[in-house]
């Protein structure tokens, strides 16, 4: 059947064939073409750009280009502000990224269950991460208020708080760093969750059926197939979490612009306040510019564990 | 012992432990959904309460101390412009859905089945736009946006998001796509349609769920996005809901609390409803994209 289909087809098709695969290279570049242009007009132009405002004077006020060299960077450099914003970045990151990973995972399970009313459990899980974090941040700046807070109200019922207590969540700074990480950690797991998710359910099966075919026992299995298996993924997670929380500011600008005194200030944020609010383009690039040798080290931690998953 | 009499004591306690491993994850995902959904049960609560009600420290936040009312949220229509901002956040959102996929889809095609050399580390170099955020971008782009004479429009946030968009479908798509067997536009070859119409007549139907997928995803990415937006659009009437909500219901010191966390559900809801629906494609794809070369 073969050979006889290959007579009858290959001196017709061979010409055409080979005139098809001419034409895939110039196509390829005509389908990529566009993307390419858009991408390399919006984000490469502009990060030249932002490293070449970082050595300039523009502001809003003056947007005519002189080169300053190194004189942003002085000036950033003596900002108390700006190693404050450093560290809480730091901070911020470190403690949201494990937060995120080991919730994320136990949600993942949760999610990939199969169980009665799985939907509303996904329902309710997926709104912390699908609504626009301006709204929920917006939801806890109430949960999170001076006077009026819920969660005062809970904690005088059981006799925490007194009559007229209140926590100032937001108004103390080793707490309103904690309420921030908090919010941030709620609203990034599910996504975080969502990720590993779909590492989990490329696991093949049979490896840990065979694995307790052989008499493996829980922790056996746990330690010697489901961790090795999960940690790529879950490495994947960790950094997408770790890159979000890098360079957010949505949840700090809502719920506290950085104060008090600036305690939550984190890099993302003092940039937007320099650069945008104060007007002072060439501060705020500086700023932002201290976010992408990090960034660059988690992309490429990130592709090192995408190429372990493809391995396996 | 009786083989058998061991065989029926493994199955007890396989079935005992059954039963505790189904209560166990009933109890887990019950009060994992309700620390996710926590504060959005609140604000449910919240929207509908009189003002003397609410702003009183001693009423139990949980209850309507007093009857509940719609007017916060009724005020939410009548007096502000929420309609413009959900308006406006669909407008974006059609558009940038629609240009990601315009260019999305082909250059998918490009990387996964055009097989060039290059393919593999291009389609990394895209994977890798995607990370670049826009705390890095947005003072430069908001400069571009002025020059090109977009500021203050909400079509500045037409042009930009695809920026974040373009890189993820790219990858999302490609996990689709290298799904759908190559026989298929091979026969619609030798049927005589050229490499773009078997493209376009035979691989894009079938790769609807993926496109589906992508639509969702990009979709909910841009109706949240935060700082662009924050960045470039500053009269109201051009605003999105996640920027033009809590510019117009918080006035200095004044937040308008039931309106607010009236917007947030009446904005939440929809779309987590449209994410949970499409949750395990969505999942299909992510997993595609990653795993199958």
């Amino acid at each position: 059947m073969a050979t006889a289909t290959d007579t009858v087809t290959s001196p017709a098709t061979a010409p055409a064939r080979r005139r098809l695969a001419d034409r895939d290279g110039l196509l390829a570049w005509g389908f990529l073409l566009p993307s390419i242009v858009y991408i390399a007009a919006l984000v490469g132009v502009p990060f030249v750009l932002a490293i070449a405002f970082a050595f300039s004077d523009v502001t809003a006020g003056d947007p005519s280009y002189d080169f300053v060299g190194f004189r942003n960077f002085e000036r950033v450099f003596h900002d108390p502000v700006f190693w404050r914003a450093l560290g809480n970045t730091f901070v911020f990151t470190l403690i949201s990224m494990v937060l995120i990973v080991v919730l994320g995972k136990v949600l993942a399970n949760i999610l990939i269950a199969d169980f009665r009313g799985k939907w509303l459990v996904r329902f309710l899980v997926l709104l912390a991460w699908t609504t626009p974090v301006a709204l929920s941040s917006i939801s806890w700046l109430w949960l999170l208020d001076s006077i009026y807070s819920p969660i005062d109200w809970m904690l005088r019922q059981f006799g925490a708080l007194g009559p007229a207590e209140n926590m100032y969540w937001l108004g103390q700074p080793g707490l309103s760093m904690a309420s921030v990480i908090v919010v941030h950690v709620w609203r990034l797991t599910p996504l975080a969750a969502v990720i590993m998710m779909a590492g989990l359910m490329a696991i093949p099966k049979d490896i840990d059926e065979a694995a307790r075919v052989d008499g493996a026992g829980y922790w056996r299995r746990m330690f010697e197939i489901t961790i090795p298996l999960v940690l790529p993924v879950a490495a994947v997670a960790a950094l997408f979490g770790a890159i979000f929380t890098f360079t957010d500011m949505a949840v700090v600008r809502v719920l506290t612009r950085g104060g008090p005194n600036d305690a939550t200030q984190v890099l993302a944020s003092w940039a937007f306040y320099r650069g945008i609010d104060g007007g002072d383009v060439a501060q705020g690039a500086v700023i932002a510019l201290f976010l992408f040798p990090l960034l660059l080290a988690a992309a490429v931690l990130i592709l090192r564990a995408v190429r372990r998953i493809e391995v396996r | 012992m009786t083989t058998a009499e061991e065989a029926g004591r493994l199955r007890q306690r396989y079935a005992r432990r059954h039963v505790l491993a189904r209560v166990g994850l009933y109890l887990t995902a019950i009060v994992a959904a309700l620390i996710c959904a926590a504060p959005f049960l609140w604000s449910l609560i919240t929207a509908f309460k009189q003002n003397r009600d609410l702003y009183n420290p001693q009423n139990n936040p949980f209850v309507f101390n007093r009857p509940p009312t719609s007017d916060h949220v009724g005020y939410l229509f009548t007096d502000t412009e929420f309609l413009t901002f959900v308006a406006n956040t669909l407008l974006v959102g059609v558009l940038v859905v629609l240009i990601t996929l315009a260019l999305g889809l082909p250059a998918a095609y490009a990387l996964a089945r055009l097989d060039r050399p290059w393919s593999g580390p291009m389609a990394i170099g895209i994977f890798l736009v995607y990370l670049v955020p826009p705390s890095l971008l947005f003072l430069a782009l908001s400069r571009i946006v002025v020059a090109v004479g977009l500021q203050d429009s909400t079509w500045s946030l037409v042009l930009i998001y695809p920026t974040i968009t373009i890189p993820v479908s790219v990858w999302l798509l490609m996990g689709f796509l290298k799904n759908i067997p190559k026989d298929i536009e091979e026969q619609a070859m030798v049927d005589g349609y050229s490499r773009v119409g078997a493209f376009v007549r035979a691989v894009l139907p079938l790769a609807y769920p993926g496109i589906i997928a992508v639509v969702v995803f990009a979709f909910t990415l841009t109706a949240s996005e935060f700082i662009y937006a924050l960045a470039f659009v500053a009269p109201t009437d051009q605003m999105s809901v996640s920027i033009g909500v809590p510019t117009q219901l918080v006035r200095g010191d004044v937040f308008f609390w039931q309106s607010l966390q009236g917007a947030t559900v009446l904005v939440a809801v929809p779309i987590a409803l449209v994410f949970t629906w499409f949750l395990d494609r969505f999942v299909a794809g992510f997993t595609m994209g990653a795993v199958k070369e």
